[in-house]
């Protein structure tokens, strides 16, 4: 691969990498893309294209994933929102719904024994939602 | 019959640039450098863990042009496998890879599932977990 190409390729995973550790912080587009030294709509094409998600969705993902984990150990809807760095329940709501194909509460309250027989690293990326399509453990 | 692991490899994009941060960083020995080409092969080993050896290697080497490119990409995407080192001396180590320069992805912390641990990226992308003995 040419020189510039893995320089984009690395700027982008230090944008991803931001937003994996700091998803529960307010972090917005154009914060995300002065990390990868871009411009926010060249950033959002660029990183939709090597990670597949917009950078807005990959972050709404992350957050909906450990909020899982969270409503999984019993924490209730609302602390949970709150803790992933969502400020509006009713947007999170939706955004879970959209994403895991149930509701926070429908979630929260019902058996996750195949989820609890697994490693804890397995279960993290085996729970990451990936589309309504999938089945849910 | 018993059985133990014997080389893990690992793929940087250049060698020459990964070894400070497995040497002086995680404290790993280079044990073997071997060339072909314009392809190198560097063995490292830890003395507590005799028999190991971790080696690196660019993602070129024995593979053809598209497989190694498409190798490099996955490497500088930062989503290949990530390998994790166990110490008994964790806040120590974190400093001592801190020092190289390395970008830290985590600060070591008491994670819910149980281990204290910590996370690097090496200069290629790769993700180096450190996790307390």
């Amino acid at each position: 691969m040419k020189p510039y190409e893995l320089e984009v390729l690395t700027a982008l995973r230090r944008a991803k990498d931001m937003i994996d550790r700091d998803y529960a912080k307010p972090l917005d587009v154009p914060t995300m893309a002065a990390k990868a030294m871009m411009s926010p709509a060249h950033f959002s094409r660029q990183f939709k294209a090597t990670y597949g998600q917009s950078p807005y969705a990959y972050m709404m993902t992350r957050r909906i994933e450990r909020s899982m984990a969270l409503l999984r150990s019993g924490m209730s809807v609302t602390d949970a929102c709150m803790e992933v760095g969502c400020t509006s329940l009713g947007s999170f709501s939706t955004s879970f719904t959209q994403i895991t194909g149930e509701s926070p509460s429908g979630y929260r309250n019902r058996e996750h024994t195949a989820v609890e027989a697994m490693p804890a690293c397995i279960a993290k990326s085996v729970t990451r939602p990936k589309s309504t399509r999938v089945q849910r453990y | 019959m018993d059985i133990s692991l014997q080389y893990s490899h690992i793929t940087v994009n250049d060698v020459d640039e990964a070894i400070p941060f497995y040497r002086d960083g995680l404290g790993l020995r280079v044990e073997n450098d071997v060339a072909s080409g314009e392809h190198r092969w560097v063995t490292l080993a830890s003395d507590t863990q005799p028999g190991l050896g971790i080696v690196l290697s660019d993602p070129h080497a024995g593979r053809s042009e598209a497989d190694g490119n498409a190798m490099q990409e996955l490497l500088t995407k930062g989503v290949l496998p990530m390998t994790v080192f166990s110490t008994s001396d964790l806040d120590g180590l974190f400093e001592q890879v801190r020092a190289t320069g390395a970008e830290v992805l985590q600060e070591p912390i008491d994670q819910p599932w149980g281990p204290k641990d910590c996370a690097f990226r090496d200069p290629s992308g790769n993700m180096i977990r450190l996790s307390q003995r």
